[in-house]
């Protein structure tokens, strides 16, 4: 406990805060993806001005920063409403809706690049609407959409740090507490980037995979 | 049989169509000449629903195409239809272009609609290329693919909206071909063009659109040689020189 060298202990208490990073990460990637759909296509598909108070909803959590977000939804959930919710649920919570109103934009403008003349040929071989979507829309979409995707979902890991605010002690709060008692900073903090860049780069390198093949037609 | 009475269509302010009446029987070949704006590729998208109109009636087979309770996806399966722009789906092969709406539509197994594809394909002369993305062909490849497209739906008609004029003048001959083939065998057709001689060549019958009224409609003959009315007149003197 009152060790000042970096131990096998610490380098454990770390790779917690990282499967904690990870976890809010992935959930809030998860379905903040599939609201997002939901929205972006429902944006889409009702014009701007049936959309407009969903509209206005996702622009809130835009331009709010994460920070404020995460106390003002802690004290509304705690204190007016009476919850008693965990803060990983809590930052799990509001890192989905901040992930849904980045991923709605992105749908939209990927739903929005596929050419009316295509989606019209689907329609005239008989295809409903749903079988347009399905079959059309969405994997050309999705060509589209992947790399502003794969940057919002490596974004929304980054700024995951900042659940530490509704005490989740993910990575970059496990390095802080780390180097408080070791006053190490700099080792600390390459390593915690060494951490976030394990997990990153394979996702990067994925989507870039991905847009390679996909690009042959 | 297809039959358009006193069809009328506005895009705003502008009135496109302002009374069509025209009557397709089966096996008949029509083509529609016209000046651009004249309403000609607006009546074929009324045909099959993809446009509303304003007011009159379009039966196809007896249905009428825009009354409520038609379902357009059943009649548009009896509707080919091929636009300028080819609209190649380009994340699918050739085959699989062609093979998607058989499947998802018709609900033919993939086997089935393989070799319904590998036929139509092998029709249109593109039997070569079933694996390649639509991204690998020309121009008029792409536009032969589509027409193969819309014929794996074994349509009673076929709708073809000047699917010649976004080619470049060399691919031109090989798209006109595929549609004298249909032609000759027997395929009901109504076709969009500004290509006179196929016109002439291929018509049972031509109408000529102006300002949104079919000015008149005869035997190509008529039209070509011999019209009655002096803007059909004044028109193929101009396309013709």
């Amino acid at each position: 406990m009152f060790e000042t060298a970096l131990t096998f202990q610490d380098m454990m208490f770390l790779a917690q805060g990282a499967v904690q990073t990870l976890l809010v990460t992935a959930i809030a990637v998860v379905l903040g993806t599939a609201l997002g759909i939901i929205f972006g296509v429902f944006r889409f598909q009702v014009g701007p001005w049936w959309a407009a108070p969903l509209t206005f909803v996702l622009d809130v959590f835009r331009s709010i920063p994460l920070l404020i977000q995460l106390v003002l939804a802690n004290a509304f959930l705690g204190m007016v409403l009476k919850l008693k919710l965990s803060g990983f649920t809590v930052a799990c919570g509001v890192l989905t809706l901040y992930t849904a109103a980045y991923c709605a934009e992105i749908v939209r403008g990927a739903i929005g690049a596929v050419p009316s003349t295509t989606r019209r040929a689907a329609r005239s071989l008989g295809m409903s609407w749903r079988q347009d979507m399905a079959y059309i829309v969405l994997p050309l979409a999705t060509r589209v959409a992947l790399p502003s995707w794969i940057g919002l979902a490596l974004g929304v890991m980054k700024d995951s740090a900042l659940v530490y605010i509704v005490q989740v002690t993910e990575l970059l709060k496990s390095t802080q507490i780390l180097i408080t008692r070791l006053q190490e900073p700099l080792l600390l903090l390459i390593i915690c980037g060494a951490f976030y860049f394990v997990i990153s780069f394979p996702i990067a390198r994925f989507g870039g995979y991905l847009e390679k093949r996909w690009s042959n037609d | 049989m297809i039959e358009i009475e006193n069809v009328r269509k506005s895009f705003g302010p502008l009135e496109v169509l302002k009374g069509i009446d025209l009557t397709v029987k089966k096996g008949e070949v029509l083509t529609i000449i016209g000046g651009s704006g004249s309403g000609k590729s607006t009546l074929l998208t009324c045909i099959n629903g993809l446009e509303p109109i304003d007011s009159g009636r379009i039966r196809v087979d007896g249905t009428e195409v825009h009354a409520r309770g038609t379902d357009l996806n059943k009649l548009r399966r009896k509707l080919g239809i091929v636009f300028q722009q080819w609209n190649a789906f380009p994340h699918l092969t050739v085959i699989e272009n062609v093979m998607l709406a058989p499947r998802k539509v018709l609900g033919i197994g993939k086997a089935e609609a393989a070799a319904i594809a590998e036929k139509q394909l092998s029709h249109v002369g593109l039997g070569d290329k079933l694996d390649v993305y639509p991204s690998r062909l020309s121009g008029g490849q792409q536009q032969r693919m589509a027409i193969a497209r819309a014929l794996a739906m074994s349509p009673g008609y076929m709708l073809f909206d000047e699917v010649t004029s976004a080619l470049d003048p060399q691919l031109v001959g090989e798209v006109l071909d595929t549609l004298r083939m249909l032609a000759s065998e027997g395929m009901t057709m109504i076709c969009v063009t500004h290509e006179m001689k196929f016109a002439r060549e291929v018509s049972d019958r031509v109408a000529f659109f102006s300002k949104g009224v079919m000015a008149e409609i005869g035997t190509p003959q008529q039209i070509f040689d011999a019209p009655l009315n002096a803007e059909t007149a004044a028109f193929v003197k101009l396309t013709q020189d």
